[in-house]
């Protein structure tokens, strides 16, 4: 294990006797829980993890397998987390990111390095719980070694007010027999604006399953761009996206699948579901250049089904509640 | 008007695109009473079940349905689920993402782990199993539709109406189905049992016959089976599902007409 990072907590006493230290990582952590997390999780010894506010880097602990850096940049975070050859982990790594004042720009720039064989899982929380004009900005970039595994799952919390603008941008390489998981959500509290750009490329045999749900309400935007390139023979991939939007919210889905080698099978399948003056579009993009290679698409708009709503009112909820049960249980 | 009276039906008459489904329905349900509603395919059986539960589509343009000596012929569906009424759908709907113990738990005044456990119990499906399944197309069709009966009677509403709750791919076998419906009338549930099995209303105390968009008959259980045996089924047999009549092209007197149907 090795780590650069000037705020490495587990390193400085001195540093957690720090009342400043003190009220910032508890502050955060409320916020974590209040994004699902689960502060004591991120307490304990056997379990890798990163807790970083704005751009301070409150706690960091890696574990036998899984090297964790994180420096403090002017406006955020650069990290890396490196996982070892055939490293196996019992638990996710737990990540959490946020800021807890009002306004302000927070840039994580991470890197996973994900070695030949190793399986592991990151829980990402991110929480702006006081959002009113802030901006959230991330840049990823992944390698999943050969026959490697990562499965990443980011929940967000961004308040009621809707002031917040979030823009993560992923590339990831998947080597040959890896597997790449990701599951983005965004489904409580407001959206703000957010914009998920992710490009994948998928060498031979390998895996990519991109999922992303998220509910507007209110004048959120949300925005999702997804390619993913299947280069290498019997490379999968699946974009799943589910968004529901109510009054202005606007919803603009564009993935892309590209066949590009013999046995390579990918498909998109987008449900997006529309209440009051709301707005959602879907735009699939099939690109095929291998005869061999099968790339289909499925998309379902509009409204809820009349019949779960009836159902729903048959056990005595009215509409609303109806609609949010259905809706919640889409974007679950 | 007579107390003993949960649900009436006076003259009710819908119009679905394209045809009268329902001509002038009368109808009563006593309170405890498990009641079989038999007719034929398109005989206007789901049709009714959908009226009575309010259904979008399903207002009827005359007649009026009376639950408790209140008139709910406009009321909406959550009015009526609230009065204690509700409605078990032939083909139910699938949730993504929902629970079963929580897709139970919604229609129950006090919810439960208890009774979550003991309505699933009821339709023979393990809770161990079922509790954290998804409410979703990845059930089978039996599965979904002892789902909805477990729904049903976990919320112990005043009347339940269960529409074909024998039909599906991975069926519920009969005495489940009759099991079900006594527990549900030992809860003080009313039922109106919706089938086009005659068997079925064996489960019954009371029993109306729905052919054409009406009810033609009501008797004892043994009466409407014998007559719906003797006389409704070898129609069906012959003509198919109804409607037979002159917006079918006047099958059934063409059938009639040429001797084929006594």
């Amino acid at each position: 294990m090795s780590s650069r990072s000037p705020s490495r907590v587990e390193s400085s006493i001195l540093q957690q006797r720090d009342p400043a230290w003190a009220r910032e990582y508890e502050a955060i952590l409320k916020a974590y829980e209040q994004a699902g997390g689960r502060p004591d999780i991120l307490r304990t010894p056997r379990v890798a993890s990163a807790v970083i506010s704005g751009n301070q880097v409150l706690a960091v602990n890696a574990i036998d397998g899984v090297e964790i850096e994180a420096e403090e940049q002017e406006n955020g975070v650069r990290a890396r987390i490196v996982v070892a050859p055939g490293t196996k982990l019992e638990h996710p790594v737990h990540l959490c990111f946020g800021m807890i004042p009002s306004e302000g720009l927070q840039e994580i720039v991470s890197e996973f390095e994900i070695g030949e064989g190793a399986e592991v899982g990151f829980l990402a929380h991110c929480t702006f719980p006081n959002a009113l004009d802030l901006k959230h900005v991330m840049d990823a970039r992944i390698h999943v070694g050969p026959g490697a595994t990562m499965r990443y799952s980011e929940a967000h919390y961004h308040g009621a007010e809707g002031g917040i603008e979030v823009l993560p941008t992923t590339h990831a390489q998947i080597d040959e027999g890896g597997r790449l998981e990701s599951d983005f959500s965004l489904v409580h509290g407001r959206v703000g604006r957010l914009d998920i750009q992710t490009e994948v490329d998928v060498a031979a045999r390998g895996t990519v399953e991109l999922v992303a749900k998220a509910y507007g309400s209110a004048d959120d935007e949300i925005h999702v761009s997804e390619v993913v390139r299947l280069n290498g023979e019997g490379a999968r991939g699946l974009t799943k996206t589910r968004a529901a939007v109510r009054d202005r919210a606007t919803s603009q889905i564009y993935t892309t699948a590209e066949g590009n080698a013999p046995g390579s099978v990918g498909h998109m399948d987008c449900t997006e579901v529309v209440r009051g003056e709301a707005m959602a579009r879907n735009v699939p993009i099939v690109v095929v250049r291998d005869d061999r290679a099968r790339v289909t698409h499925e998309a379902a708009i509009g409204s809820v089904s009349q019949k779960e709503l009836e159902t729903l009112m048959a056990r005595g909820l009215d509409e609303e509640d109806a609609v949010d049960i259905i809706i919640r249980g889409m974007l679950a | 008007m007579d107390d003993s009276v949960l649900l009436r039906v006076e003259d009710v008459w819908l119009r679905r695109p394209g045809a009268e489904v329902l001509r002038g329905v009368d109808l009563t349900v006593r309170r405890g009473e498990v009641h079989a509603l038999l007719g034929l395919n398109g005989s206007g059986k789901t049709s009714l079940a959908l009226t009575l539960m309010g259904a979008g589509g399903y207002i009827p343009e005359k007649g009026r349905i009376i639950f408790d000596g209140r008139d709910i012929t406009q009321l909406s569906v959550t009015e009526r689920a609230r009065l204690g009424l509700t409605l078990a759908w032939q083909q139910p709907a699938r949730f993504e993402g929902l629970p079963t113990a929580d897709y139970l738990a919604l229609g129950m005044s006090n919810p439960s782990r208890e009774r979550v456990e003991e309505a699933l119990t009821a339709v023979a499906l393990s809770p161990l199993v079922y509790m954290s399944r998804t409410v979703n197309s990845a059930l089978s069709g039996g599965e979904r539709k002892r789902i909805e009966l477990a729904a049903v009677y976990a919320m112990q509403p005043r009347l339940a109406i269960l529409d074909e709750p024998d039909s599906g791919v991975d069926v519920l076998c009969i005495n489940d189905v009759i099991g079900l419906i006594r527990r549900m009338a030992d809860e003080g549930t009313s039922v109106l049992l919706i089938t086009h099995r005659d068997e079925m209303a064996e489960a019954a105390g009371v029993a109306s016959l729905i052919c054409g968009g009406a009810v033609v008959n009501t008797g004892t259980p043994a009466e409407v089976r014998k007559y719906f045996a003797q006389r409704c089924r070898p129609h069906g047999d012959l003509l198919g599902s109804q409607p037979w009549g002159a917006e079918a092209g006047g099958t059934y007197e063409r059938v009639v007409s040429e001797g084929g149907v006594r």
